[in-house]
């Protein structure tokens, strides 16, 4: 079984963003950058599923300029096999990333896509949705649990109010949540090691696809602070003041 | 415009969250709303009282039973021709299903809407809340989810048409195997008036429950957790607020032994008032909590039960 797993570069999940004071978006300069939390979680996945000799190889992808290699290198090193890097001077959205993840999986013939349920800074939760949608396979997300089943996957996923499980017939595309697995630390020999393993480039531009963004961000702003309140000195100081408010 | 939206129903109940994008969609016109499952008559009859409801289309049949994205977008996109913007809540449902009707439709969805500024124009929230974008779409047809525990439950006061829709058929390349709901008497999170919430501070499952459940209780509260104390398993998954969990919207939210990471503030700061109970005095939570107590939560909650 072959996976793909397209991992994002995005604002390290430790850094505190900052949105630029002219409304025109959040500042990228000099903030550490690191691969998607939850991708990382697809890709721990995948790679376990190779190491309990279900899955022959992981190809991981990512769709950005020649400086999101790093993120590939870092998934070389927790145990991808190989890498491509698909090259754009824009920041595509997700339904472009999904038709450009639509071409690699045909042309690399996987059996399974594995990504996160949604990145950390667009927070849109849709691309493995549209990616699915696009190659017709059925879909699971929210997964936290995988186990496959011969020509089938079953995927227990979280969803309101409780949890669902899914089987579904391979080719398939599936979205990891939180709770599937703790991803591991690379070592610094799986590092080295990192560096002699292929990593393709393809230029997204000669794939011939409407890669345009859809949505034309008119404006970024820091949202309506919170200010703190009060520290009061007793429990029935707080009692009293709720009942003062009626929220009691 | 004419928005189609997808309503949100357990299959016995029409979800509260239906009547929230009710209203949070009705600035944008016409209002007709789906209602797709397995002998879910009862749940459309319902949806035809909510007030700015124009019409509901009532689709039934086993393939829509179990809320799976690929029959609900074959069923969506069928009927997708007629309509200028096509919603759902922010549900796991709607966000599951949703992404797929845009691809098919060949547009970018607009996801975790919480302000609509105009025909085309929304607001919506990145970097988990720490910023808001304001985007305008240029596809022809719109898709969006909506962050409805936002926006105030439409009333029950109308009378729309009740039309019947074929159901799709359905490959069964995806099969349901079994659907484990959470059972609790206790109000949904999403929902609730109040949320009593917990912290890794409780240190154990018996504990969360020992001092948190008699204060729900008292309170008719929902009960929530953070992050920590649900990887810790001191309280269910389900139970999760924040940016990767539930986000919500309670009249009052007591964080117990919460310290206030972004994730976990992403996810309650449209609460109308936020009591914080932390030993620790510089916890971010207090920050941005109305009310706090500094103090043992093992002293402190435990009174304020014994108090209310």
């Amino acid at each position: 079984m072959k996976i793909l797993v397209p991992v994002k570069r995005v604002v390290d999940f430790n850094v505190r963003i900052r949105v630029k004071p002219d409304g025109s978006g959040v500042d990228l300069n000099n903030v550490k950058m690191a691969m998607n939390p939850f991708d990382e979680i697809a890709l721990e996945e995948a790679v376990r599923l190779v190491e309990a000799g279900t899955a022959t190889e992981v190809i991981a992808v990512t769709i950005g300029p020649a400086v999101a290699q790093d993120v590939l290198r870092t998934a070389l090193a927790m145990g991808a096999t190989r890498a491509i890097l698909v090259t754009t001077d824009i920041a595509p959205e997700p339904l472009a990333v999904a038709k450009i993840l639509t071409r690699v999986a045909r042309d690399e013939s996987v059996d399974l896509v594995l990504l996160g349920k949604q990145a950390i800074d667009d927070d849109a939760n849709q691309t493995g949705q549209m990616l699915a949608a696009l190659l017709d396979w059925p879909q699971a997300t929210f997964a936290s649990e995988v186990t496959v089943a011969g020509e089938a996957i079953r995927v227990t996923r979280e969803v309101d109010g409780g949890t669902q499980t899914l089987e579904l017939t391979l080719p398939a595309v599936v979205s990891a949540d939180l709770r599937l697995n703790q991803p591991r630390f690379v070592s610094l020999p799986n590092i080295l090691k990192a560096r002699s393993k292929p990593l393709s480039q393809i230029d997204s531009a000669t794939l011939g696809l409407d890669l345009a963004p859809r949505l034309k961000v008119q404006r970024t702003e820091e949202p309506p602070a919170r200010k703190a309140g009060a520290t009061l000195a007793s429990v029935d100081e707080l009692i009293d003041r709720l009942r003062a408010q009626a929220i009691l | 415009m004419t928005t189609l939206l997808l309503a949100e129903h357990d299959g016995t109940h029409l979800s509260p969250d239906t009547a929230r994008a009710v209203s949070a969609l009705a600035g944008l016109g016409d209002i007709h709303l789906l209602v797709a499952g397995n002998a879910v008559g009862d749940i459309a009859a319902a949806a035809s009282r909510l007030t700015g409801v124009g019409k509901v289309l009532h689709s039934d049949g086993a393939s829509l039973a179990h809320h799976l994205a690929e029959p609900l977008t074959a069923l969506i996109t069928s009927l997708a021709g007629n309509y200028e913007v096509i919603a759902a809540a922010a549900s796991s449902t709607g966000k599951s299903t949703m992404p797929r009707v845009a691809a098919l439709l060949d547009v970018m969805q607009v996801s975790d809407v919480i302000a609509i500024d105009g025909p085309r124009t929304f607001k919506r929230p990145i970097y988990a809340g720490n910023a808001i974008q304001t985007v305008e779409t240029t596809d022809s047809k719109i898709v969006l989810t909506v962050r409805t525990p936002l926006f105030e439950p439409a009333p029950e006061a109308g009378n729309a048409p009740i039309e019947s829709v074929a159901a799709p058929g359905w490959s069964g390349r995806t099969r349901h195997v079994e659907t484990q709901k959470t059972v609790s008497d206790r109000p949904e999170l999403g929902a609730a008036r109040v949320v009593v919430s917990g912290g890794r501070a409780l240190g154990s499952k018996d504990q969360f429950d020992a001092v948190l459940g008699p204060l729900a209780e008292k309170l008719n509260a929902a009960l929530g957790a953070s992050r920590a104390a649900v990887d810790a398993g001191y309280a269910a998954n389900d139970l999760q607020v924040g940016q990767t969990g539930k986000v919500v919207a309670p009249d009052l939210y007591i964080a117990c032994g919460i310290s206030g990471a972004i994730q976990h503030v992403a996810g309650i700061k449209a609460a109308k008032v936020i009591v914080a109970i932390n030993s620790d005095p510089n916890a971010p939570i207090f920050a941005l909590a109305d009310y706090g107590l500094v103090g043992d939560i093992f002293t402190l909650v435990p009174e304020l039960t014994a108090k209310l």
